[in-house]
């Protein structure tokens, strides 16, 4: 059947798709980065992954909503405090669609936010930490502390009543830490006392350095989550335990995806996960 | 190192003159447009023309006609050995020779090592500078500037007043201090002033006086650079209270409730020329008695939350420079 559709295709079509092919085979033979993304994309996960899996990726959606956002924003946006306020004032009120881009980076920060305990809570209560996930554990609590930073850092900068002295509030919060507080209480606030550079800090703190740390740990994660592969949820009929499951499973090609790494076959099977 | 050459050639066309010759004729044009337009720089066009021309000729030889010579296709496989059959890795003589006695530090593990020290000493250069500045400036001494109240008049004897000023003019807004002032008459034959910060000695949030404010009375005086210090009248009779979390302070700014650590920080003051002059602030642990006869417990200024007596001041040993 397959042959005989592909006699049946026209001169013309085989040109057409050779035209198309072209430049794509073009980049994969000096990058590889379409086989790249293949892999990426079409990589095999265990057979019982459901909703509950999607959390991750609906989190790394949040953020890109934020930093595209957050992009625009810096557009309008006058980090002094003579004309922060007045800005954002400006951006909400008299730009066309100002206020929505506001309002998708004000409230997708809170729902990057808690969607990234959702996926926390998901990876804990499945036991998707457990080895060899240890590492990207550690890096994914590093995100939710960073995370919560950008949230801090990016509080301040309407720079009304409630951001400066929520800001004043935290800052001081961070300076009662015993022995160091007092002066990472003074490098956020560039001094002694709150002043012009506070806002200019933590300007450059929410925009470039933080969402630097955040893209970098991103792509570790990632990197960790397609090397080791996603585990299937504590239910799995397939999960791993018996060495029956492991055996079984060696035969039908599906090992190293259908189940925690650790027990898998997934060195028999020359560690290609 | 030399390795057997298959009849390897450069593929890319051998070295010519003319792409010299052409950006010498632009030159020309360039200088021609500027010195003689109608002379120079149609001869510099004619060079450029001409030099250009031959350097395409010369570019697409390859394309035109036949390849100069045949590419001798490099064989894969085994080269064909003469010698005698391969003897197993671990037997027979090591491929590769030993180094020489004397050869204990390879000119590779020279070149790595200067690499990457080279690389981190280059490293270091950019980072540290820039690192620097990123935190030493918010260390440095930056002083409290003197800020002028206005003349000792205003102050009335024994009454409060909420007095606003500009603790650095040009910083505008954001340097807005307050604080709660109280004439206390002369003591020893000097004036004695109570200026308590509405800093709340928890986390920083502005105290508010518990007691009703005299807005009809408030005065404002002007400074010489066109600042302005307003003073309202208060009657703090049940201290100060902190909106923020609930902290109370009585009227000497001891803690009498709430979260705060310590009582509410002061200010040193002087008079110059008949007027009150706002000095540096420094932290109180507590007061005992009132007014001009106040027993202040005087520390460092500290941050709010940040114990300055009792057994948990060791947890703040060090306070950066204010």
């Amino acid at each position: 059947m397959a042959t005989a559709t592909r006699n049946k295709k026209s001169a013309r079509r085989r040109q057409l798709e050779a035209a198309v092919n072209y430049p794509i085979d073009w980049l994969e033979e000096r990058s590889g980065l379409i086989g790249g993304l293949r892999y990426f994309l079409f990589r095999k996960v265990p057979g019982d992954t459901g909703w509950w899996h999607t959390l991750g990726s609906a989190t790394l959606t949040a953020f890109l909503v934020q930093a595209l956002t957050g992009v625009i924003l810096a557009m309008y946006y006058k980090p002094d405090p003579q004309n922060a306020y007045q800005s954002i004032q400006h951006i909400t009120n008299d730009l066309t669609l100002g206020w929505l881009v506001r309002g998708m980076h004000k409230w997708g920060a809170s729902v990057f936010i808690i969607l990234m305990f959702f996926h926390m809570g998901r990876v804990f209560l499945f036991g998707a930490y457990k080895y060899p996930r240890e590492l990207n554990w550690i890096i994914g609590v590093t995100l939710l502390a960073v995370g919560m930073l950008e949230g801090f850092t990016g509080y301040l900068l309407p720079w009304d009543q409630t951001a400066y002295w929520a800001t004043v509030v935290g800052i001081n919060l961070n300076g009662t830490a015993p022995f160091l507080g007092p002066f990472l209480a003074n490098f956020l606030r560039g001094g002694a006392e709150i002043g012009q550079n506070t806002l200019s800090i933590f300007y450059s703190m929410h925009m470039l350095l933080i969402p630097g740390l955040i893209f970098a740990l991103i792509g570790l994660h990632l990197y960790l989550v397609i090397r080791l592969g996603v585990s299937s949820p504590p239910w799995s009929r397939e999960a791993a335990g018996s060495d029956y499951d492991a055996d079984e499973q060696a035969t039908d090609g599906r090992v190293g995806l259908t189940q925690p790494v650790a027990r898998s076959g997934w060195r028999r099977n020359g560690g290609d996960v | 190192m030399t390795e057997p050459q298959h009849g390897d050639r450069s593929h890319s066309p051998g070295p010519s003159l003319y792409p010299i010759g052409f950006a010498a004729g632009i030159a020309c044009i360039l200088v021609g447009l500027i010195i003689n337009p109608t002379v120079v720089a149609p001869i510099g066009a004619v060079i450029a023309l001409i030099s250009g021309f031959f350097w395409a000729r010369d570019a697409t030889k390859e394309f035109r006609s036949e390849p100069v010579a045949a590419i001798e296709p490099e064989r894969g496989g085994p080269r064909e050995s003469t010698a005698a059959p391969a003897v197993p890795a671990d037997r027979g003589e090591a491929a590769m020779p030993e180094p020489e006695p004397g050869e204990r530090f390879p000119r590779s593990r020279f070149l790595e090592g200067a690499t990457l020290g080279l690389g981190g000493v280059i490293g270091g250069l950019v980072t540290v500078p820039a690192v620097g500045f990123m935190i030493v400036p918010a260390f440095r001494d930056q002083g409290y500037p003197k800020v002028d109240l206005g003349p000792l008049e205003n102050f009335t004897e024994g009454k409060w007043f909420v007095t606003k000023f500009f603790m650095n003019p040009d910083a505008g807004e954001v340097s807005h201090r307050t604080a709660y002032i109280r004439n206390n008459g002369q003591l020893n034959g000097e004036p004695s002033f109570t200026i308590i910060s509405n800093r709340c000695a928890h986390l920083g949030c502005p105290a508010q006086p518990n007691g009703p404010t005299q807005d009809n009375q408030t005065k404002e005086v002007d400074l010489p650079k066109g600042q302005k210090v307003t003073m309202i009248p208060v009657i703090p009779a049940g201290g100060y209270g902190c909106p923020c979390h609930g902290g109370q302070y009585d009227t000497e700014g001891n803690r009498v409730s709430g979260p705060p650590v310590r009582a509410l920080d002061r200010y040193a003051f002087e008079i110059v020329d008949g007027r009150l002059v706002l000095g540096k602030p420094y932290s109180v642990s507590h007061v005992k008695g009132e007014g001009r006869d106040a027993r202040i417990y005087k520390y460092n200024l500290a941050g709010p939350g940040q114990h300055v007596d009792g057994w948990e001041q060791i947890l703040y040993p060090l306070q950066p420079p204010h």
